[in-house]
């Protein structure tokens, strides 16, 4: 692009600048609503305050009188929502399942990029067909035979169905077959087996692409609403998406306690985005360029 | 292990298929048993009736009868199931978010594909809302859009408090409000029409120029006389607004336009600006240069080389935006508004859900499901057919 003139870097960072105030806007409230007391958000009046009105306050329904200070709403929504139980389920699910599909992905992918086997390229395509088939077609049939196996309400139901992506192993081909052959030979010369291949030389190349799948499986597995939603019935397995809309359903109002949650529940996110930020980028790129 | 392999005798492909069988097996039982399998028993599921309580009945077509066909009421042709319709008619009515987010999406990545500091700040901050997508954002947004306490109408109740105390200011603020309208309505029409055109120019359809210009003047004209004509009703409108804001999420006709809306803020830096922003980068350098020495300014340059040259991605965005849109909204409208007020945030996935999880009428449900393949299938095929056409590949 052209260089351009003051005036022009100017008004770009103007522009820039307010996009920018729009999109965080909302999260400023969100957080400035989780330090406030309730009657501050139903305050008749529509003035519009930023900070609460007291940095300490007396919260008499809840703590009996005790002094509480303006964070007073996070330990409160905290338990209300018995977090740590939906984080520990959240985690659980979204570890094993992303390690899982990771393996089953980068497996079949190394078979359809690297080994020779009759029908490969007709199964590939099969593969790739499926791609298109909306998650709405195959979830019925899903729950119906997870309720054969009778594992309604378990782990396995939540994880396993999950766990074979025709995504992944279309990506992860892709990369694979841009991967130089000459290492592969290197270890065939020096004896290595399939499997050697497959861990020692092939995955080690392949970091930024897995990397990618990685993260890209997590935010999938720890963002799924509809499938928790449907397969789970009991507290003990909900996922945080689930044990927040369950939260919403029971205390509509109590905005600030719901902000609070609200912002518990986005931390370990932002967190994953602020150390993965390259990627995010590099994958969405990839997965754009290929699609 | 050298001498073992001798020994079964194993020739070099047979061993390598072996292998590859082992590498595939766990993700191949797993595609069949969760994917292949299911499409198929699905399809058989929906000629059934079934309510996963007895054992299913074979009913033949009707579950694609009740929900397609229609039948005759009082002389009128009337639908079978009008719910679902309507629930069609939300699904599409909401993915006119799609074409305005994209171009937003395109402006941002316009913008940040120049050399400026901190840019990358910029594009974390516009992606942040992609970041965290899901319950949290909605619930933060249902609170938004609260009609009492929610922050988008306090603001505009501030803002009127204002605006209307005084006549004279109340007057200039319509004014500037309508030649506001009238612009972006003149550059929204003015941006279809030259898309329109390109578009036939790609099919080998030229229009003249000045059937261009006409078009757009008319728009124009008809755009302006419509607010002079209508300046006192835009007056009332906007004081209504601004002094009794809508109820976003609870009134018919602001619940869908609301959720759009949400979808621009949320979609602006997300992964559509990325795809835009990695095009951009694509596109050499010599190409504007070309194009300068030929005397193009910087619109006449964004329609003949960075236009053409990005439409690759614009078609994937597009196509890719409306089989997800199809396919959609349940989170959305299950978090934020239980499919309501009367329905009309209702998509066709939610429909599903509530056919199949709560009224537990797996057939109707799976009829559902393949209504939505079928359409996705449709506009998979015709962008591998129109694609080529359309499209502009170096």
């Amino acid at each position: 692009m052209s260089r351009l003139r003051l005036w022009q870097t100017i008004s770009l960072y103007v522009i820039l600048c307010l996009g920018a105030i729009t999109m965080l806007v909302p999260f400023l409230w969100m957080l400035s609503t989780s330090v406030k007391q309730p009657h501050e958000v139903f305050g008749a009046g529509g003035g519009i305050k930023w900070l609460p009105e007291h940095f300490f306050w007396r919260d008499a329904v809840a703590n009996g009188g005790s002094i509480r200070a303006w964070w007073g709403n996070y330990p409160d929504a905290w338990r209300e929502i018995s977090f740590l139980r939906l984080y520990l389920s959240s985690i659980f699910v979204a570890v094993v399942g992303t390690f899982g599909q990771v393996l089953t992905s980068s497996m079949a992918a190394y078979a359809f990029a690297r080994l020779r086997f009759p029908g490969r390229d007709k199964l590939f395509f099969a593969y790739l067909a499926t791609m298109m088939v909306p998650g709405s077609v195959t979830m019925i049939p899903v729950f119906v035979l997870l309720k054969h196996f009778g594992w309604i309400n378990t782990y396995q139901a939540l994880i396993i169905p999950g766990l074979f992506s025709a995504y992944g192993t279309f990506m992860l081909r892709q990369f694979f077959m841009g991967l130089p052959s000459d290492l592969e030979d290197a270890a065939k010369i020096d004896g290595s087996g399939y499997i050697g291949i497959w861990a020692r030389v092939i995955l080690p190349l392949s970091k930024p692409a897995l990397a990618t799948l990685t993260t890209f499986t997590f935010m999938g597995f720890w963002g799924n609403y509809m499938w928790p939603l449907v397969i789970t019935i009991t507290e003990e397995l909900r996922t945080l998406p689930i044990g927040l809309r369950y939260f919403v359903g029971q205390h509509s109002t109590n905005y600030t306690q719901l902000m609070a949650g609200s912002m518990i529940a986005l931390i370990p996110v932002l967190l994953l985005f602020i150390f993965n930020q390259r990627y995010f980028v590099e994958g969405i790129k990839l997965s754009g360029i290929k699609g | 292990m050298d001498a073992k392999k001798r020994k079964t005798g194993m020739t070099y492909q047979r061993r390598e298929a072996l292998a590859a069988f082992g590498f595939l097996m766990p993700n191949f039982l797993g595609f069949l048993a969760f994917t292949s399998l299911p499409v198929i028993v699905s399809l058989v599921m929906a000629f059934t009736y079934w309510n996963i309580f007895k054992s299913p009945s074979w009913v033949g077509i009707e579950n694609f009868q009740s929900l397609l066909w229609f039948h005759r009421e009082a002389g009128r042709l009337v639908p079978n199931d009008p719910f679902f319709w309507q629930y069609v008619y939300n699904t599409v009515f909401l993915m006119v978010g799609i074409p305005i987010g994209m171009a937003g999406s395109l402006i941002v990545a316009l913008m940040m594909n120049h050399r400026l500091r901190g840019v990358v700040v910029f594009r974390t901050v516009y992606f942040l809302p992609t970041v965290c997508s899901g319950v949290a954002l909605l619930i933060l947004w249902k609170y938004l859009y609260n009609a009492d306490i929610g922050l988008i109408n306090k603001t505009l109740r501030l803002f009127g408090e204002h605006i209307y105390s005084g006549k004279l200011i109340a007057i200039v603020f319509t004014a500037v409000c309508a030649v506001a309208f009238g612009v972006i309505a003149l550059g929204i029409v003015g941006g279809v029409l030259a898309l329109a055109r390109r578009v036939c120019e790609n099919l080998r359809i030229i229009w003249p120029e000045w059937l261009f210009k006409a078009l757009t003047i008319a728009a124009g004209a008809v755009i302006f006389v419509l607010i002079g004509v209508c300046g006192g009703s835009i007056y009332t409108v906007l004081n209504l607004f601004f002094v009794q804001p809508p109820d976003w999420l609870g009134t018919v006709q602001w619940a869908k336009p609301s959720l759009i809306l949400m979808g621009l803020w949320a979609g602006l830096g997300g992964y559509n600006m990325i795809l835009y922003l990695a095009a951009l980068q694509g596109v050499p350098g010599s190409m504007y240069e070309a194009a300068e020495i030929d005397g193009a300014g910087p619109w006449a340059k964004f329609w003949a080389v960075t236009w053409p040259l990005i439409s690759p991605t614009t078609f994937f965005i597009l196509v890719m935006s409306v089989i997800v849109g199809f396919q959609g909204g349940f989170m959305t409208a299950n978090v934020m508004t239980n499919g309501g007020p009367a329905g009309s945030t209702t998509t066709v996935e939610y429909y599903l859900y509530q056919t199949a999880f709560e009224k537990f009428n797996m057939g109707y449900a799976s009829a559902i499901a393949w209504f939505l393949f079928a359409v996705i299938l449709v506009v998979t095929l015709l962008t591998w057919k129109l694609g080529g056409r359309v499209v502009t590949y170096e």
